[in-house]
């Protein structure tokens, strides 16, 4: 699911004796501002004692990749429930807009650890410098001369032209 | 014991197009077919960062994941994550738009969508055109087999 990057403000009902409470931010990836709000609440009535029905949310805005047109590397730092235990991790990606990051990690969590996305929290996230990151699969490609060709190339069939036999093996190489 | 290794490097690899900054590019599926494009940076294993120049080629600058690319034999010089300008500056220099031109590979592309393109009419004068031709080769053919 394409994650969104939202801001959420929101703070406990304001009463008589507090008619100023606090406001509390939080930054939250959710599909859309309705799950959003979801999360927040979520989060909040962890940490602080205000729920959806104490409580308002007085903002939700989405924030957009200040330049999506520049790759960056992300650390994304998580919490995720195992089956049999709770872990934090570190993972690094690579991509133009932390959005993307955010859905590659979704992914990879889930592939690797089959952890859904209801189990993991995220905590932090950063752009790192490639002087910074750890990561091999992405230190990998910070090289100003990267260069490799694309060795095994799967021909892109249309479906009505999918054929169930074929008398010849598919030919991978294009140079 | 130890290994007799065997394992000697290819001195030449197979491949003679890479995926490189400067390389340019066919984007052979999606929106864009058809348009050449020129990789400015690579994102990771799959995809690359690309710009058409927007000016000469039509494509905006996206990430496009490399399957939807067809590497061609052409590179210019450029930079990491080169400045439109500048991208414009080396293809001019290069000259990739009359190399590319000149290639088959364009050459049949532009005959093929010419071809799917026809009308009726169209199709009528290729048809004439094929006759002519073949009626031309035929009598050809045929006078230099009876002087054979």
């Amino acid at each position: 699911m394409p994650m969104k990057h939202f801001q959420v403000v929101g703070r406990k009902a304001p009463t008589e004796s507090d008619p100023e409470p606090q406001l509390y931010r939080m930054q939250i990836f959710a599909p859309n501002r309705v799950t959003a709000k979801s999360r927040f609440w979520y989060f909040l009535h962890q940490y602080k004692k205000m729920k959806k029905t104490t409580g308002e949310i007085l903002s939700v805005n989405e924030i957009f990749e200040k330049n999506p047109a520049v790759v960056k590397n992300f650390a994304i730092t998580l919490r995720y429930n195992s089956r049999s235990g709770t872990h934090n991790m570190t993972k690094e990606y690579r991509d133009t807009r932390l959005t993307g990051a955010v859905d590659q990690m979704y992914q990879e969590m889930a592939g690797l650890h089959r952890a859904r996305k209801e189990s993991i929290q995220i905590i932090t996230t950063n752009v790192v410098e490639p002087k910074d990151c750890v990561r091999p699969s992405v230190v990998q490609f910070h090289d100003s001369k990267i260069r490799f060709p694309i060795s095994h190339r799967r021909p892109r069939v249309e479906k009505r032209f999918k054929k169930t036999f074929s008398p010849f093996r598919p030919n991978t190489f294009v140079g | 014991g130890e290994l007799a290794c065997t394992n000697r490097r290819p001195v030449k690899m197979p491949f003679t197009r890479f995926v490189e900054i400067g390389r340019v590019a066919l984007i052979n599926y999606g929106p864009e077919e058809g348009k050449l494009c020129t990789i400015i940076d690579v994102v990771d294993q799959n995809r690359a960062l690309v710009d058409g120049p927007y000016g000469i080629t039509g494509v905006h600058r996206q990430v496009i994941n490399l399957r939807r690319l067809s590497l061609t034999d052409f590179k210019v010089k450029i930079g990491l994550n080169a400045r439109a300008k500048s991208l414009k500056k080396a293809w001019a220099a290069a000259g990739v738009q009359e190399k590319w031109a000149a290639t088959a590979w364009a050459a049949k592309r532009a005959s093929r969508s010419a071809k799917a393109s026809l009308t009726d009419l169209g199709r009528f004068k290729a048809m004439l055109a094929k006759k002519t031709r073949a009626k031309k080769v035929k009598t050809a053919f045929n006078k230099l087999k009876k002087s054979a």
